[in-house]
């Protein structure tokens, strides 16, 4: 967890993309970018998709690159791609259609986190953060 | 008033008396001779250990089984609710082939009689090797259009045949699951590769009550199996995550398909002697970026422990099959592979980022060359994982072309089989899916709208695909005439008429009430139509169908398949071609 709460200026962050998350992939892992590594614990804006909240109430969400659809049969609830970050919002807000795009600010957390209620793993983080739809 | 009630009640009793326990196998299991199995007895209503009478053939049952079961006096469901009295006997096998019937009578409120047929086979082997293909939800449509696709087509007949075309229809499979008419990857394939049907999502497994996933009643796999009885190697070989599924029947033993980290594990109980396929995430432990497990188990270095050479792309599989004569484990993604359309061709999907995925072509010639060094013959699974991936979102091109590239896998074997007369090989699909041929679509056409380009019957003429370079895949996709292919059910999504070349189809995506919504993306494509989906809202893509698949076979033991058949019981005609009921393992 971060000890400090940043000041959420959504002017003052950095953006972050999807594609700038990894600087090399390999089936014996993938490896975070350079730009990932000097941002985290920075404040960062990221463009992207909500998914489906895992639960209705939950204060975090999934961010992703494309809108998301999981199937059942082809895949479960583990199989994300590897380019999402969870949003931990620092407040409750609407939750927006998947097929807005939105962009969310917050400080950016790395290494690997399980959510202690539900079980969720994720290697990337904002946390204190806020989004608005573009 | 009074009367009326206890009529009611008398017959609600009544109904409830029939059929109220299960007993696992269930009514009509085939067991291997010797293959161990869990046997379980759920009770609806609590009951005391001795109001309990179990009798197998008329004789009390710990004398035929040769052991007492455990007694759980009431077993607990979701949220501490009581479901019963249950009886639970692991790794029970019965060494006498026959007819077995057990009977159930708990107090006076519950009775049930099921029969067992325990086979044996005979004592010599008719094969010593066996490659079995999956082609998961390989249709009829997929094997016709991968042919005209593939080879062309002039004046109604085919210009060349598909490797599958010259291996003998042998049966046709029913794929229904336990509890279902339909099903999915799992059960059918755990039918296939144990001989006992079982529930949706289940695998090596009979689906009980409790709601712990890995504590039902567990059947042997072919590997076990193979394991126990003779000295063979083990191959499975797939483009989806090895821990999917259609592999992990080979060796699984669970009730949720999703326990994919734990699957992992299973595989490593086996050690199969050749693991090749995607799905890497699940062997890293935790804190490596890309991982999903949720512990620090390090499956890579256990397997390498366990002497495995670890390929990671198609440079260092083929350096583990030139320089090392042991086991491989070799996983080329972290996820499901690429389809043969992005990794060859469009460069599309995750292939940037793995840019030197192996096919399934070289995956599977790596298997046969190492798996056949073993003089005591061998198993070998392999999956075309992606026809069924490709065919759930309507990417029929994908599915097509990842249709050849199964195809070119099997000529592979075929042409093994040639100089080893002793290898049964089974082509199937684990079930189908709504898919079919129906024309082509032409855009030379001058229309407004993209349906009055969908040529049928004598309009549609012969597609536009030329493969010059003669291997076997259409130089081009997006051809000016080219197939119409439809799925019979879909959920809400745009219709676009046309290849998609930027990366395979996402047709619908999850609202936030949980209902699928047609995919936006695709809206602006020009031409594209919004259909209204057929299936409930809760579905994303295209489901599986329940017709029948065909089965093909060519080699000793073929003559095993024929007429109807249920797909477990395919695994009797496997285990007959091994003759898994003697142990060859005895003087070695």
């Amino acid at each position: 967890m971060l000890a400090a709460s940043p000041r959420l200026a959504s002017a003052a962050a950095a953006r972050l993309s999807f594609d700038e998350l990894y600087g090399s992939f390999s089936p014996l892992g993938l490896e975070f970018s350079d730009k990932v590594k000097d941002l985290t614990g920075k404040t960062v804006a990221i463009r992207g998709f909500m998914a489906p909240p895992l639960k209705a109430e939950a204060q975090f969400f999934v961010l992703s690159e494309i809108p998301m659809a999981l199937c059942p049969f082809c895949s479960t609830d583990a199989d994300w791609p590897d380019s999402i970050v969870v949003v931990y919002l620092d407040r409750k807000q609407t939750f927006t259609q998947p097929n807005q795009m939105i962009e969310v600010t917050g400080a950016l957390d790395r290494g690997s986190w399980i959510d202690p209620e539900t079980g969720f793993v994720s290697q990337l983080r904002l946390r204190q953060a806020r989004y608005r739809t573009v | 008033m009074r009367a009326r009630l206890a009529v009611l009640a008398a017959a609600t009793f009544l109904a409830g008396a029939a059929n109220a326990a299960t007993i696992y196998p269930l009514d009509r299991a085939k067991i291997l001779v010797g293959s161990p199995f869990d046997f379980k007895v759920e009770l609806d209503q609590v009951y005391d250990a001795a109001d309990i009478d179990v009798t197998v053939n008329g004789k009390a049952y710990a004398d035929v089984f040769g052991h007492e079961a455990e007694f759980v006096s009431d077993e607990k469901g979701k949220d501490d609710a009581s479901l019963g009295s249950a009886l639970i006997l692991r790794d029970l096998s019965l060494a006498s082939a026959g007819d077995y019937t057990v009977s159930v009578k708990a107090g006076d409120a519950e009775e049930k009689t099921v029969n067992w047929t325990v086979y044996n086979t005979p004592s010599v082997a008719k094969a010593k090797n066996v490659i079995f293909f999956l082609g998961d939800g390989l249709s009829v449509a997929h094997r016709t259009a991968a042919r005209i696709m593939s080879k062309g087509m002039t004046e109604g007949k085919a210009d060349g045949r598909l490797a599958m075309d010259d291996i003998p229809p042998a049966a046709f499979i029913g794929t229904s699951s336990t509890h279902s008419i339909a099903t999915d990857s799992a059960n059918t394939m755990s039918a296939y590769m144990t001989g006992h049907k079982t529930r949706v999502n289940a695998l090596g497994v009979y689906a009980d009550r409790t709601p712990a996933s890995q504590d039902d009643p567990k059947v042997e796999t072919i590997a076990e199996a193979l394991r126990r009885q003779t000295g063979k190697s083990i191959g499975v070989v797939s483009t989806a995550e090895i821990e999917d599924a259609t592999p992990a029947a080979i060796v699984a033993h669970t009730r949720l398909r999703g326990d994919k980290a734990d699957i992992v594990g299973m595989f490593y109980e086996v050690q199969p002697d050749v693991i090749l396929g995607g799905g890497s995430a699940y062997f890293l432990k935790s804190d490596v970026p890309g991982s999903k497990r949720k512990d620090d188990k390090d499956y890579i270095q256990m397997f390498t422990d366990a002497g495995y050479t670890v390929a990671i792309d198609a440079a260092s599989l083929e350096d583990a099959a030139k320089n090392n004569a042991g086991k491989i484990l070799g996983l080329f993604h972290t996820g499901n592979m690429d389809t043969k359309l992005d990794r060859s061709f469009l460069k599309k999907g995750t292939v940037e980022k793995f840019p030197d995925q192996p096919g399934l072509v070289e995956m599977t010639e790596t298997a046969i060359d190492r798996l056949s060094q073993n003089k005591d013959g061998f198993f070998l699974m392999v999956e075309g994982a992606s026809i069924d991936k490709m065919s759930h979102p309507m990417d029929w091109d994908r599915a097509v072309v990842d249709t050849i590239e199964f195809d070119q896998a099997i000529a592979k074997a075929v042409e093994f089989a040639k100089s080893n007369p002793d290898t049964l090989i089974v082509v199937t699909g684990d079930h189908t899916h709504g898919v079919s041929l129906i024309g082509t679509i032409d855009d030379n056409v001058e229309a407004d709208e993209m349906r009055e380009k969908v040529m049928t019957y004598d309009d549609a003429g012969f597609p536009d695909y030329a493969d010059t370079d003669g291997d076997g895949y259409p130089d081009k996709i997006d051809v000016d005439r080219r197939f119409a292919i439809f799925s019979n059910n879909f959920p809400d999504y745009y219709e676009t008429f046309r290849p998609k070349m930027d990366g395979p189809f996402e047709p619908s995506i999850k609202g936030e009430n949980g209902e699928y919504v047609a995919n936006e993306q695709y809206k602006d494509v020009p031409g594209a139509v919004l259909r209204v989906g057929n299936l409930p809202k809760n579905a994303d893509t295209a489901v599986h169908a329940v017709d029948d698949i065909v089965l093909q076979a060519t080699g000793p033991g073929s003559e095993g398949f024929s007429g109807y058949m249920e797909q477990s019981d395919v695994y009797e005609v496997l285990a007959d071609a091994f003759a898994l009921g003697t142990s060859q393992k005895a003087g070695q």
